[in-house]
């Protein structure tokens, strides 16, 4: 696909697509979070495909990993449980391919460098491409180190989403939200991954400010569990990301089997659905 | 004994790493997530600051005198000499340092540290416990809160480094998670810090994690190298034939070589733990088998699956029971300018006894690694040649485990 806006890589791709339907309808992204292979891929692919019939505009598949330090212990267990029932790359992109064929909606991958890296940059963006995916979200990737990554991620019509932190001086989240493709990701409390119950001050603000940044929608994730909290983040923000609270729903399910798991997930995020707009 | 962070050193390449972005060669570099960039930013900046200030150089030099013992001695090892029947076998004696290893050095830097930056509360992760013992002593010295991780399974192996630890007022919180070892025992200590990096300062007890960690844990530690050279200069009129050292993360040998590298006459050899075999988990030896890759914050050696997942290793010691390693040592193999190579439990546990019984010292598990090899390579050289061994930390830790893994061995009639 040629465009003008060779900077933006992927700005013409689905999830630009996806963000722009939801601006026609007055409405705001609900990003749910899953680990890929908790308790099995073929679960995962159910709640795939449950999570889209939900409304979710987009979804973040946690690619386990086995030393997860951005990572709360819900999700960190989240990641043991799959890589104990024996996860891998192959089948993992095997899963993907079969889930991009069935939903509507863009899906990304949140995978550490580390496991990038092992496999080889250009071979992990032509698996992640080739099986469908919208692009990466990298979480223990600076931007000091991210240059190669990203060029491949363009040259593949793949976003490289990036995040910026309460901690990140101005300076540096204005660089972060200029180069960040497809959304960018605004954690709205310092520390690792896990569930809430209020918002943290001066989020408004800081949102507000840094969508004069970016042309990307900008997204808030860390401790968004409620619709209530959706609710009142779709007041500043383009859209919620919700995580942990996800992760443990589905944990929590896990014993009645891919169908048990996709039916709580889907009424529980058609709630959070509902309250984005 | 005043020892400048930064000695003036001959010219050359492989000394003048890492880079402004924490490079050494390819290896090294920043690898965190976005809420840690800040404050490591600041720490290089404080860390710049301070190395520029005679008063925090003087400040450290008159602790490691008073407070640590140093200059540490460096002992003809006479009866183990004469049992290799080859080169002479020296050890550097940081075990006599307080708190019994060189982990003490890089404390009471960092401590010092984090006190300019104004933060009142430290966390460290620790494996055999010698760095958290070290924390904190420091953090009791400097008045400052201390939280230290710890795998339940090192909790378990190495029980009086914990002991001297909460009597010095730090909080040891045993780590479930993982291998609950050294690994798992960072990331939780990372986890702390991804919440508490505005009032907290993380000091990391290896040359390992991202940038600035490397080069300011390998700057403290540099005294021993230095110091070795200097007592070779002195009392025996030349540079040392052949210096060893332990590899686990690999802190007391990047101390040791980095001084050292320079001299090119000087061949350097660091150990690391061969374990049970050379088969994948039964070791953690990642220069020797592993392959390049990222772990806690850096690009070095590592030991992964082919999916990137970090293996299982194993080792009778339990500060050496880390599937990574320090990027600058990944550099110095890579140029070869260091050897690496492993020697397995059994050659270690023999080493131990070996000392023990023979000059009246009872090194650390760690360091036997270290002494095991030096012991083999004095009996292949000439009589005149002098090898000196980095005696890393006094072993008392791991006299119970010891016991406990011969009585195994020996169906319980070993006394």
């Amino acid at each position: 696909m040629t465009s003008h806006h060779d900077s933006k890589g992927p700005s013409s791709g689905p999830l630009a697509k996806t963000f722009a339907a939801l601006a026609k309808d007055g409405r705001k992204a609900l990003a749910p979070f899953v680990t890929a292979g908790d308790p099995d891929l073929d679960t995962t692919l159910a709640v795939l495909e449950a999570l889209d019939r939900a409304g979710a505009a987009v979804c973040e598949l946690g690619v386990p990993y086995s030393d997860p330090i951005a990572d709360g212990p819900v999700i960190q267990d989240s990641y043991t449980r799959a890589l104990a029932a024996g996860f891998t790359l192959e089948k993992f992109f095997e899963m993907v391919r079969k889930a991009t064929g069935r939903v509507k909606m863009p899906i990304l991958a949140m995978v550490s460098y580390s496991i990038i890296y092992r496999r080889g940059i250009d071979r992990f963006v032509d698996d992640a491409a080739a099986a469908g995916l919208a692009g990466l979200v990298v979480p223990d990737l600076p931007l000091e180190e991210s240059d190669v990554l990203d060029a491949t991620c363009k040259g593949a019509n793949l976003a490289l989403v990036r995040l910026v932190t309460p901690t990140t001086p101005p300076e540096r989240a204005a660089e972060i939200a200029r180069r960040s493709t497809g959304f960018l990701y605004c954690v709205s409390v310092a520390g690792v991954t896990g569930a809430r119950t209020d918002l943290p001050e001066g989020l408004v603000e800081r949102v507000k400010w840094l969508q004069t940044k970016t042309d990307v929608p900008v997204l808030v994730g860390f401790g968004v569990s409620t619709p209530e909290q959706v609710k009142l983040l779709s007041g500043v923000a383009d859209g919620a990301i919700v995580g942990s609270a996800l992760v443990r729903r589905v944990g929590e399910l896990a014993a009645e089997g891919p169908e048990g798991v996709a039916k709580g997930v889907e009424s529980y995020i058609a709630d959070l659905v509902n309250a984005a707009r | 004994m005043p020892t400048p962070l930064s000695p003036p050193l001959p010219a050359g390449g492989i000394s003048q790493v890492p880079d402004a972005h924490g490079r050494f060669g390819r290896f090294g570099g920043r690898y965190v997530p976005e809420t840690l960039s800040a404050a490591l930013d600041q720490l290089q900046a404080a860390y710049d600051e301070a190395r520029a200030d005679p008063a925090f150089q003087a400040e450290l030099d008159q602790l490691l005198a008073a407070f640590v013992g140093r200059p540490t001695p460096l002992l003809f090892a006479k009866r183990l000499t004469e049992y290799a029947g080859g080169a002479q076998i020296w050890f550097k004696r940081e075990d006599l340092s307080h708190t019994g290893a060189h982990k003490i050095n890089n404390t009471l830097g960092q401590g010092l540290l984090a006190m300019r930056m104004g933060k009142k509360r430290i966390i460290a992760e620790t494996g055999a416990g010698q760095h958290g013992v070290a924390t904190a002593t420091a953090c009791a010295r400097f008045g400052l809160d201390c939280v230290v991780y710890m795998g339940s399974e090192d909790v378990r192996r190495q029980e009086p480094n914990v002991r001297s630890m909460r009597m010095m007022g730090a909080e040891v919180r045993p780590v479930e998670s993982g291998s609950r070892t050294l690994r798992d025992a960072i990331n939780e200590a990372m986890r702390d810090w991804m919440g508490s990096v505005e009032t907290t300062h993380y000091i990391i007890g290896s040359v390992v994690g991202p940038h600035p960690f490397p080069r300011i844990v390998r700057d403290f530690q540099s005294v021993i190298g230095k110091e070795t050279l200097l007592f070779c200069k002195k009392e025996l009129g030349r540079d040392p034939d052949c210096v060893v050292a332990c590899v686990g993360g690999g802190s007391n040998a990047a101390g040791m070589f980095y001084p050292l590298v320079e001299h090119k006459g000087i061949r350097l050899v660091g150990v690391e733990a061969g374990g049970r075999s050379p088969k994948p988990g039964d070791h953690a030896a990642s220069l020797s088998y592993g392959n390049a890759g990222i772990l806690h914050g850096s690009l070095s050696y590592v030991l992964q699956d082919p999916d990137g997942q970090t293996a299982d290793v194993h080792s009778v010691s339990a500060g050496l029971d880390y599937p990574g390693v320090g990027p600058e040592h990944a550099w110095w193999h890579d140029t070869k300018r260091v050897e690496y190579t492993s020697v397995t439990d059994a050659e270690a546990l023999d080493a131990f006894d070996l000392v023990a019984r023979r000059e009246g010292i009872l090194p650390a598990l760690e360091t036997s690694h270290a002494l095991a090899w030096a012991v083999k390579e004095a009996a292949r050289r000439p009589k005149e040649e002098v090898i000196v061994v980095c005696m890393s930390g006094r072993g008392d830790k791991d006299a119970a485990e010891i016991a406990r893994l011969r009585s195994i061995e020996k169906g319980g009639a070993h006394a």
